[in-house]
């Protein structure tokens, strides 16, 4: 009998599968209780060194053109898709949920990547616009991303929300910086191998793993993040008071549904700027 | 001039059937009626084509409605817009193997099918794939419907692209197709049909039917044809806005154009010398918004014409199939004669014609880079759109002056401005009648701009969010 090699569960931090900087893990066990894991617990220190590299990709990401960055979020669903029998069982390890409840929630993960996918290219065909102002100027308004986004995934959901907190933000040419569900970290971990073999640029997507109590007050008070997202928060409106210090922009728990195969373009323009740009027209 | 040792791309990269049927519903039919394409650069015959009738297109317009009916319009928008990115990724692995067979049919120097062609056709299917689920931000508002079967009728100066152009939005939209390649390009069209097999399209919702003006008549007359799009001249143009007067039939044209290239004193120029290279010597000139007419401030017509001179002596003219050429063959006999009878007139009516001294090959169908000076307004070389690697050069003195010679023509596909001052250059952009204006550049496409003309340029707009409303109508 052969005995398996086991994977180490790591953060994923600027391309790179470091360990916490504190030597801490937590265990993980499975819905009966079994064990499955020692997944890093990241610390305040992890979290800011996430930042650093969220900033140092993000305006590299952002000035790769839209069909660049609708390529890789499709090579994404690409990898996703290959990868799917991976994410079912840990989906019913950490679950116990059936196959086919697991290859659902995959699919509808893979799904969303595509629709997400082709935002990149047409958020400004829809959301901009060519104002007619009374003077003789040329006066345009486009999207470009707001910045370095802090996630605070959903708890409770092992992929698919944690997809829908993602894409969203990336496919602008924001950067994350993400504290995955506490309770279901392993696909959370899975998809950043899936992330760092689709051409994404590292640090674009930062992955931490640990107690979003823990991390999400320093990620809500830095001065080097743009906007939060507090889905996956515990005390979200302390959160947002302390958020509101840096005028981070900040998405609400239960604001966007996160479980579908596609999210929402709303989602999407919260986490942009809008920005109109005058030029006068004349011989 | 540099001397360059011949680098030609290997033929081996594709290798085309002795003779092709017609693409209809996920199957070839059997050969029949058959007419040869060639290379023109060679006139080597590649392979042997149908050339379909009135029987053949009515069975692709059944097989079209059939899978209208049955399979595409029940299929939700993200799953046709999987099959969408399906086919951009096969175009992306098949792609060089595409360009060396564009090059073959149509005359068209490696370089472009290889860096611009193709890579363009991928990206128009990656960007539509996009919109398949997301038509309710097409600006119809919510839930907006396609129109059913889609006639299409494409040229032969960008075979490929002219397909991805037309297939890929009606497709996203929901539409069916049937598609007729031009009479003498049309190889990666029946290539585009393995793509759709291999990509496992369902039958029929891609259907080829190859042939002359006549099997492209029949397919525009079909009774059961919801939606006409067509690019050509704009004669044929006219001829398929009156076949289909009275009908319940959407059409948009895309025909003829006469570009004015304005080129200011304050412009770069030699920037300016390579935009206006571009805009008439891309694709030979066989581009319906080439910068066919040279629109030169007076006082630096003498400086620029030299330096334009001096650059159109260093073009290479020759084998298609060499990495180094900037201008391939001609695309058939009747077009290198319909060029050189409007170059015979313009200089007939005063044109004073010059071109560099460059060897041309002996086999297949060739024209040298040349200019028409000396030309005034009335000239038909400043009237007519020659579709050849020909430029026809005025002379204005004030932006007035330019704004009303550029506009004076019945075309308005576009227009290209070359000057360092931003205002005027967004006030001449609003003055000029042209569907597309180019700004100190020229010649560019991308799948989120929308391209069309004004006036007897046609109507109805491809590429970008504009471009998909030409395969929806607005729902409730």
């Amino acid at each position: 009998m052969r005995l398996d090699v086991r994977k180490t569960y790591k953060l994923f931090i600027g391309g790179k599968f470091p360990r916490s900087e504190s030597g801490r893990t937590y265990e993980l066990n499975d819905h009966q209780g079994k064990f499955l894991a020692n997944v890093a617990q990241a610390s305040r220190k992890d979290a800011r060194d996430a930042v650093v590299a969220a900033r140092a990709a993000q305006s590299g990401w952002a000035s790769a053109s839209a069909y660049n960055r609708g390529q890789i979020l499709y090579r994404i669903a690409e990898m996703l898709e290959a990868r799917r029998e991976q994410f079912v069982a840990e989906i019913r390890a950490m679950t116990g949920v059936s196959s086919s409840k697991a290859n659902a929630e995959v699919d509808a993960a893979i799904d969303s990547w595509v629709w997400h996918a082709g935002w990149s290219d047409k958020i400004d065909s829809v959301a901009g616009s060519m104002n007619p102002v009374a003077g003789p100027y040329f006066n345009i308004s486009t999207n470009q991303p707001t910045g370095v986004v802090a996630i605070l995934a959903p708890q409770d959901s092992a992929l698919v929300g944690l997809v829908n907190s993602i894409a969203p933000a990336i496919v602008s040419g924001n950067t994350v910086v993400v504290v995955a569900s506490e309770g279901l970290p392993l696909s959370a971990i899975t998809l950043t191998e899936v992330l760092a073999t689709s051409d994404l640029p590292g640090g674009v997507v930062n992955m931490l793993t640990g107690s979003a109590k823990e991390i999400g007050p320093w990620l809500a008070s830095h001065q080097d993040v743009n906007a939060i997202d507090l889905e996956g928060a515990h005390s979200p409106v302390e959160l947002e008071i302390s958020a509101a210090e840096t005028i981070k922009r900040v998405i609400r728990a239960n604001s966007f549904s996160r479980g579908d195969s596609r999210g929402s373009l709303q989602h999407i323009l919260a986490l942009m700027e809008v920005k109109t740009v005058w030029h006068p027209k004349g011989h | 001039m540099f001397e360059y040792s011949p680098a030609p791309e290997s033929r081996s990269l594709v290798s085309f059937e002795t003779s092709y049927g017609h693409f209809i519903g996920g199957k070839f039919t059997k050969p029949s009626n058959l007419y040869k394409t060639i290379n023109p650069a060679t006139e080597e015959v590649l392979a042997e084509i149908s050339h379909g009738t009135d029987k053949d297109v009515d069975a692709a317009v059944k097989a079209a409605r059939h899978a209208y009916e049955k399979v595409w319009s029940k299929l939700p928008g993200s799953e046709r817009g999987k099959y969408l990115y399906r086919i951009a990724r096969i175009i992306q692995e098949r792609g060089r193997e595409l360009a060396v067979a564009e090059t073959l049919n149509n005359g068209k120097p490696i370089k472009e099918t290889r860096d611009f062609d193709i890579p363009t056709v991928a990206a128009w299917f990656f960007y539509y794939a996009g919109w398949a689920d997301k038509l309710d931000y097409a600006g119809l508002g919510a839930n907006p419907k396609a129109h059913g079967v889609a006639a299409q009728v494409i040229p032969w100066n960008f075979p490929l692209m002219m397909l991805a152009w037309k297939v890929a939005p009606a497709l996203a939209a929901g539409n069916t197709v049937v598609l007729k390649p031009a009479e003498s390009t049309p190889l990666t069209a029946l290539l585009f049909a393995d793509i759709c097999q291999q990509a496992e399209l369902p039958e029929g919702v891609v259907n080829i039917i190859t042939g002359y003006g006549d099997t492209g008549a029949a397919l525009v007359k079909h009774p059961d044809v919801n939606k006409v799009a067509f690019t050509g001249s704009t004669d044929v143009g006219r001829v398929i806005a009156k076949a289909v007067a009275g009908s319940d039939k959407k059409v948009t044209l895309e025909l003829g154009g006469k570009a004015a290239n304005i080129v200011f004193d304050d412009a770069p120029l030699d920037q300016a010398v390579e935009g206006i290279i571009n805009g008439i010597f891309f694709n030979q000139g066989h581009v319906c918004c080439a910068g066919s007419r040279l629109l030169v401030q007076e006082s630096i017509q003498d400086e620029f014409l030299k330096k334009l001179k001096r650059r159109m002596e260093q073009l290479r003219v020759g084998d298609p199939m060499d990495k180094n050429t900037d201008i391939g063959a001609i695309n058939s006999k009747a077009q290198l004669e319909k060029i050189d009878a409007l170059v015979r007139q313009g200089v007939a009516e005063g044109g004073e014609l010059w071109a560099p001294q460059c060897e041309l090959p002996r086999n297949g169908f060739w024209f040298r880079p040349s200019l028409i000076t000396g030309v005034s307004p009335a000239n038909t070389v400043a009237r007519e759109e020659i579709f050849g690697p020909v430029l026809s050069v005025m002379t204005f003195r004030t932006p007035a002056e330019a704004v009303t010679k550029a506009n004076n023509t019945p075309f308005g596909l576009s227009a290209g401005i070359w000057t360092e001052k931003g205002s005027r250059i967004l006030k001449l952009a609003d003055q000029l009648n042209a569907g597309v204006v180019w700004a100190n550049t020229f010649n560019q496409f991308d799948p989120t701009s929308p391209f069309g003309g004004f006036k007897e340029s046609g109507y109805g707009r491809e590429g970008g969010r504009h471009g998909l409303l030409a395969y929806l109508k607005g729902g409730n």
